[in-house]
């Protein structure tokens, strides 16, 4: 099976963020993405979707890397300060490479 | 009618199952299905009034409810700057927060009055929709001042376009074109259940609430008696303000209820994207931990005697 090497840009962050988050991400040069709700528990504190303000998303991106650098520079300049937000990377392999 | 009410009893139920822990909760989208019924039903109740009454008689009803929901946040502000000493962010967002109105505080209340058989404006809810908006702005421009950074477009759709907005505007003329027969074949579901309805947010509200204390307790004894003396004033403002415009009793009771309340969902889903810096958990624990307790539990019935004693007063 041949596998081009791409990155995997997994964002969890603040259910308030989700229409800001996915247009700056087609803006980056992102082809798509996945968002998918999430609750969990970090340095601010217990983000339980029990209701609106307290639930969580988590998106998913699949791009190149150079794609992932400006996502995770744009993301920590703009939203890192003030909001709940991770960010991380995996190596994924994908079969189609055009798509991402 | 004596005794508590059962609705109030299920808040209650929620709040000591939080507060033990209990592994209870409604799903995500249970919660949102109840808020989404509460909300319609809130509006077609409202709208069908409406259709009795001519909006220009209304008008000056409707423009002083908004000068109240601009000055309640600029009273507000001064006394959490100076007395709470919070940052201007702060401040400015936990102010929109008391100007602007919990439609959970308002169904209860109605609850209330309907439990008691007492008269009321049933076209209230257009006063519910028209407080809702002006404090967010106020918030935002005692917080920035007039700033080019506020992103006032991806704001007002935020606002005018997030769901409890449009459910309940969107309630308001569905029942306001249909008018009350109309109404009745789908009233089984809106108005025939709302108390059952109402009674599982309420246990819900009070799971979320029961989740403020810890945050309570780091941030200490002002917000709680912000959270409970603010309401106090703006319950004399709201109480007042009906007597001026000539509102019932029950009218007056609502109106004071409105302006006592929090919002804890329009107001803080706009601020975390109009005013990021200002902490949420500072406003959320004033309005859910504190407030909104305070006004189901011992705020409305209260409420309803100022509004007693006021039309004493005023004659």
């Amino acid at each position: 099976m041949q596998a081009d090497d791409r990155k995997l840009v997994t964002i969890i962050t603040e259910a308030a963020l989700e229409r800001r988050l996915a247009e700056d991400l087609k803006r980056l040069g992102a082809h798509g993405y996945t968002i998918s709700d999430a609750r969990g528990e970090g340095s601010r504190g217990v983000r339980s979707a029990g209701w609106d303000a307290s639930s969580n998303i988590r998106v998913e991106v699949v791009c190149d890397a150079a794609i992932a650098a400006k996502i995770s520079a744009h993301l920590r300049q703009h939203y890192y300060d003030h909001y709940a937000m991770i960010l991380f990377f995996t190596d994924v392999g994908v079969l189609r490479p055009e798509k991402f | 009618m004596s005794g508590i009410d059962p609705i109030v009893l299920f808040f209650l139920l929620g709040l000591v199952a939080g507060l033990g822990r209990s592994d209870l909760r409604l799903p995500g989208s249970i919660y949102e299905f109840l808020s989404v019924i509460l909300l319609l039903a809130i509006g077609l109740k409202g709208g069908a009034e409406l259709a009795k009454q001519s909006l220009g008689d209304l008008l000056p009803q409707m423009l002083a409810v908004i000068l109240m929901g601009l000055l309640l946040p600029l009273v507000a502000y001064p006394l959490l700057r100076r007395l709470g000493r919070l940052r201007r962010a702060d401040a400015a967002s936990i102010a929109a927060h008391y100007g602007s109105v919990s439609v959970g505080t308002y169904a209860v209340a109605v609850a209330w009055l309907v439990a008691r058989e007492i008269p009321y404006e049933e076209y209230m809810p257009l006063m519910l929709v028209l407080l809702e908006m002006p404090a967010i702005v106020v918030g935002i421009l005692l917080a920035r001042g007039v700033s080019a950074d506020t992103k006032w477009k991806e704001l007002g759709h935020e606002v005018f376009l997030g769901k409890s907005i449009v459910l309940l505007v969107g309630g308001l003329l569905i029942g306001w074109v249909a008018g009350p027969e109309a109404l009745e074949p789908v009233g089984g579901l809106f108005f025939g259940l709302f108390h059952g309805v109402l009674a599982l947010f309420l246990l819900e509200m009070g799971l979320v609430a029961a989740g403020q204390v810890g945050s309570l307790r780091r941030h200490g004894l002002f917000l709680v008696a912000f959270g409970i003396l603010f309401p106090l004033f703006g319950a004399l403002v709201g109480g007042g303000l009906g007597l001026l415009l000539g509102f019932s009793t029950g009218g007056m009771m609502l109106l004071a209820v409105l302006a006592a309340s929090a919002s804890y969902i329009a107001v803080p889903a706009a601020m975390r994207l109009a005013l990021p810096e200002a902490n949420p958990t500072l406003s959320l624990t004033a309005s859910l931990g504190v407030t909104f307790p305070f006004n189901i539990l011992v705020g409305i019935p209260l409420y309803y005697g100022l509004a007693e004693q006021l039309r004493q007063l005023g004659g």
